[in-house]
Order: structure tokens, then sequence, then C-alpha cells
């Protein structure tokens, strides 16, 4: 069924119109189409991915004009099992916000606004219509951080917008190069076109510049990564598990796309140094991804600066040039996906009962949340790389490629990325089990403390369905909420099962990246 | 190198709007002036892909103007979606920076970076 390709797209923007047409009427009416999109979303994209595992790949004319002329929307393996990772993460985000908020019926327009453009980029094979989908995506996003009541939540939306519309731009230009050498647009027929021109054409060259340097803007990688963490800290706890969890994803497959689908390894073979730099880029983004880390204490800005050094690692597996660190990039970066969606609503969810998302406030965590803590565990150790999870299946088979290919940087900076990523997980585990809760007043009266000036003032505030404890001293705060609970305890299940399956996993992406090896 | 210059001064100017544009949303506190670089900047981008679908001496690309060469007319197409997309960019833009103001009363990105650090 081709036909489910476009809907993919179409059909959450539609149902974006719902809530925002009979929201006056239906107050709750933003609920029902984000749940109604996001199952049929999930049953469409299921539908790609068995079409895809049968028949190999599925492609589908825009408006029936044939490629290279119209646009052409491409699923294979690594898109459908993206597409459907980004079905899943919606349907988690829709069942979290239902206690966690935000509840206006414009959020859910947005967030289905959202995951048209994030399926969008994921899907096409047009250079020109994935910048149209980068910036759906991004509008929809800027909005979504907006959605955070604070002042400083508009502003770190306007830093988000001023930086992402540059790479954007900047992506837009690179296009343009490539199409005024080429005079195409479609991906498959630029890969053919290109090599005719000459890799080492100066147009060529500066296009592939500033379409990666457009792409890691959007990516955040290091010294573009600038707008991601205050992005990531000040907007509500749902939106930021959403974001973190897909919107970088969507431009490092973008990223992947360009560099395996448009520029083909025989590019790195011509212009070694290409890669060279992306490779020095990406390593130099997991070291100082990590450090960051380290240095935070505000846990929303530490999984912020982690998904810098994730990023990282995943386009270091890109850029190696080697079947298997490729393999080991496409892993990891839809573990990562699983695992930061869960640790974002497990923060959330634990800085609701804490009453602040510092390192110290979670002290003794354990006893009074003990399923949502001893899923997040779960979720650092998968991405710390602890076997048998996904996080270690991906650093893997990344480490494992650049060892082939002789790129010992990148293994080593894979290694020490490891250990300091168990560093910064470490310590708040260690706050999570072994350090005692401080008494219950003083929790309450920090939990009051903390309410006013915070930016997710309506998330603390909000009790959930069972918050009606009998113990009057914990009447006052709110409790960990079923639906936070759920989707945090089905990523981390998630994470350990995708790694122990990951061989299968491997397995479907193979065809796709041995490709373009041949 | 004049000869360059003269019959290729659309590219030049859209190298110095996007350098102009650059150079607005770096240097400038003002918000609003940082909007404006960031549409001048899109605008340079702009020029630069329309100019790609001159071909010299070519008759516009409509039924009964002369006959070819054609202009390309695919380049006007993709950047007429860029333009709806820079407005729309705008808008949210705009309407981000009024909910600064009425926090922070103020424009300029380096008062209000003293005011948070303050609080």
């Amino acid at each position: 069924m081709t036909d489910a390709l476009p809907l993919l797209v179409v059909l959450p923007i539609v149902l974006a119109l719902i809530p925002i047409v009979i929201g006056r009427v239906r107050p709750d009416a933003g609920w029902a189409a984000g749940v109604v999109g996001a199952l049929v979303h999930l049953g469409l994209s299921v539908s790609v991915l068995t079409t895809v595992l049968t028949a190999g790949r599925a492609s589908y004319a825009v408006g029936g004009y044939v490629p290279p002329f119209g646009i052409e929307l491409v699923a294979d393996g690594v898109s459908a099992t993206l597409v459907v990772l980004v079905s899943a993460v919606t349907l988690a985000t829709v069942i979290y916000a239902r206690s966690a908020g935000p509840r206006s019926n414009t959020f859910y327009s947005e967030l289905l606004i959202l995951t048209a453009g994030i399926s969008g980029m994921i899907v096409t094979a047009d250079l020109f219509n994935l910048y149209v989908f980068l910036e759906i995506t991004g509008l929809a996003t800027y909005a979504l951080v907006a959605t955070g009541r604070s002042p400083a939540a508009a502003l770190a939306s306007l830093k988000y917008l001023l930086v992402g519309t540059i790479g954007a731009s900047l992506y837009l230009l690179g296009v343009g190069y490539l199409y005024i050498v080429t005079g195409s647009l479609n991906m498959a027929d630029l890969a053919t076109l290109i090599p005719e021109v000459g890799y080492d054409s100066p147009l060529i060259l500066t296009g592939f510049g500033l379409i990666v340097v457009g792409l890691g803007v959007k990516t955040a990688l290091f010294p573009l990564h600038t707008w991601q963490p205050d992005a990531y800290a000040e907007s509500p706890g749902s939106v930021a598990a959403y974001i973190a969890a897909l919107v970088s994803t969507a431009a490092a497959y973008a990223l992947f796309r360009v560099l395996y689908a448009v520029f083909t390894p025989a590019f790195d073979a011509a212009v070694p140094a290409a890669l060279d730099t992306l490779v020095v880029l990406a390593s130099v983004s997991v070291v100082v991804g990590s450090v960051l880390a380290v240095l935070q204490s505000d846990l929303k800005r530490m999984l912020a600066y982690s998904s810098v050094a994730q990023f990282g690692l995943v386009v270091a597996g890109f850029a190696v040039v080697n079947e298997t660190a490729t393999l080991g990039g496409l892993v990891h970066l839809v573990g990562h996906g699983v695992m930061k969606a869960g640790l974002f609503v497990a923060v959330g969810a634990l800085a609701t009962v804490a009453g602040g998302r510092t390192v110290d406030d979670f002290a003794g965590m354990a006893d009074r949340a003990p399923v949502v803590s001893a899923a997040f565990a779960v979720l650092a150790f998968a991405l710390v790389g602890v076997p048998p999870a996904v996080g270690f299946a991906g650093k893997w088979q990344i480490v494992l490629g650049a060892v082939e290919a002789g790129r010992w940087v990148v293994a080593g900076v894979a290694v020490v990325s490891t250990l300091l990523t168990l560093a910064y997980f470490a310590r708040v585990v260690e706050r999570l089990y072994f350090r005692d809760a401080p008494a219950a007043a003083d929790v309450a009266d920090r939990h009051d403390a903390a309410t006013a000036p915070d930016a997710d003032a309506a998330l603390t505030a909000d009790g959930g369905p069972d918050g009606t404890a009998a113990d009057p001293v914990d009447a006052a705060i709110p409790t960990v909420s079923t639906q936070a609970r759920v989707v945090v305890v089905v990523a981390a299940v998630a994470a350990v099962v995708l790694g122990l399956f990951a061989t299968d996993l491997i397995s479907v992406f193979a065809p796709v990246v041995e490709v373009s090896f041949q | 190198m004049i000869d360059l210059f003269a019959t290729h001064y659309s590219y030049l100017i859209a190298v110095a709007l996007i350098g102009i544009g650059l150079y607005g949303v770096t240097a400038s506190p003002n918000l609003v002036k940082k909007i404006i670089g960031l549409n001048i900047f899109q605008v340079g981008i702009f020029l630069f892909f329309v100019t790609s679908g001159f071909v010299d001496g070519a008759a516009p690309p409509l039924l009964g103007h002369g006959s070819g060469p054609y202009a390309s007319p695919l380049p006007h197409v993709l950047i007429l979606t860029a333009i709806v997309v820079g407005v729309s960019l705008t808008a949210v833009a705009l309407a981000l920076v009024v909910r600064i103001y009425d926090a922070y009363g103020t424009l300029d990105a380096d008062a209000i970076e003293e005011v948070r650090t303050h609080d």
C-alpha cells in the first residue's frame, strides 16, 4: 500500500485543523484529535513498514509527476523504522500530555503539524521538499517551545528561531548550489549527476559545506548547538520529550540521506578532507557535549547537553564512511530517540514529586516514586551503553566500524563519551537510591518556593488523577501520574527489547546502507 | 573583471544582502532589528535562486510570448514556497517578540540578559 506514504504527512496536517475548528465548542477536542492522529499515524507507518519488509522499497510520485521531475516520497528499511518511531513517540507524548499538560487545544494542533513535518523530512526524496518540511518542523517546534508560560520560554523560542532559520537558510543556499550545477533536486538523480560534474568542483564542495552546516545547526552539533539547551530546558515536559526524541533525530537522518543517497561514499573517496572535517566536528561535539553535561545541575539541561554528545556520536558513525559504523549510527539514532523520550518524561514526572529538577532535589526519590526511578535508572544505563540495552548495540557498532576503518579517534572518543555519560548519570542514580530524602515538611516548603518562578508551573501544580493521598502531608505533594509511569516504563522496556533484537534491526537497515557501498 | 561585475551584478547583490542580513542578526541587540536582519538574509538567498533561472536573451516561460529559449520557471516556483515560509517565520518571531516585550518591557537583548541575571 504505497498510498500510505503521502497520508503519513497529509493526515496529521488535516487533523491539526480539528482542535482549532471545534475546540471552542468542545474543550477536549484537542486531546481526542491527538489520540486519533497518533493511532492512525501508527497504523499507517506500520503498514508502510510491512510493505518495506516484504517488497524492499516503496515509492510514491506526488501529484502523478514522474520523478526526477516531480517530488518523490520513498520508504526504505531505515525511514520506515523511523516513521514507526515517530508514531510511537507521538502516541506516548499525547498520553503523557493528558496529565502533564499543556492543556490548550492549539498544543495538539502544533503537535500534529510537527508530526507531519518530521514524517515528511523522513520520507521525502527531494532536497527542496526536505527544506520545506525542515521549516514546517522548525515552525511547529518554535511554537511548542513557547507553550511554556514563562518569558524565558519565549526568549528560548526566539533564540531557537533565529539560529534555526539561519541554519535552514544555509541548507537552502547549499541546495541552490547543487541545483545550479546539476539542474536537479531529486536525491537519486543528484547521485548520478554530481559525479558527471566532478566531486571536486568548487560549486559542489560549497553546496556540500552549506548543507552540512545547515543540518548541523538543526542536529545541534557542538559549535552550532547554542539554541538547544535553552529550548529543551524552558519547554514544558511533554514538549521537551517530543522534540528531544524526534526533531534532531530527523535532522540527523536528513544528514545521513545527504551523505549516502546524494553524495555517496564515492564522494569520500574523491574528497577525503570533507568527511574528515565532519569526523573532527562530530568528535569535538561528543567530548564537549559530555563535559558540559557533567557540569550541569539542572537535569533537563544535563539531558540536553547529553543529546549534543549522542548526536555527535551518531554523526561520527555516519562520517567514518564504513558500513558497520553507519549501521551503528542508525541504530544509535533510533535507540537515542526512545531513551531520550523516556528520560525526559521520567525527569518531568520525578520533578513533579520532588518539587525541583536539580540533581540534589532528586535525593531519596526511589522511595517515593519507585517505578519511575527504576525505569529512569534502566534508561540511564541503557544510554551509557550497558548491554543488552540498545545503547550498547549502537555504540558497539560505531566503535567496531571506526576500528575497521582505522579511525582510532572516533573509537577513543566513543569510549571516553561512555565514561562521561556514566559520570553524569551515576550521580543522579546515586541520589535517587542512596541518599535519604529530606524531611517531608522541608520538601513541601521547597515545592511551594519552586512553583512560583518555575517555568513548569502548570506541570508541578498538576496533581494527576491519583493525587489524593490519605496522609495530610503527602496531600500537598503531587504524585506521579499513571500516564507518566506507563510511558516511562514502556520506554525502558523498549530500550532493552530493541537492544535484544539489535541484530534484526541491523538486518532491516543493512540493505539500505549496502546499496550506497556497492 | 569589470565586465564580470557588470553582467553578474545580481549575484553580487545577493552576496551583499546575505552579508548585511547576517551582520544585522548578530550585531544588533534590538530583537526586532534581528528579525529584520533575518529577512534581509533570506531575501539574499531568494535573489540568488531566482537569478539562477535567468537565461541570456530568453523569453518569459509563458505560452504565446515568443519562441524558445525560455527562462527556467522552476527556481521562481521554489522561491515562492520559500517566501511563504519566510513570512510565517516572521509572524511567529514577531508574536514571540510581543510576549517578550510584555514580560521585560524592553526589546534590547543586552538589557533582557541583565534583568535575567539579576533575578
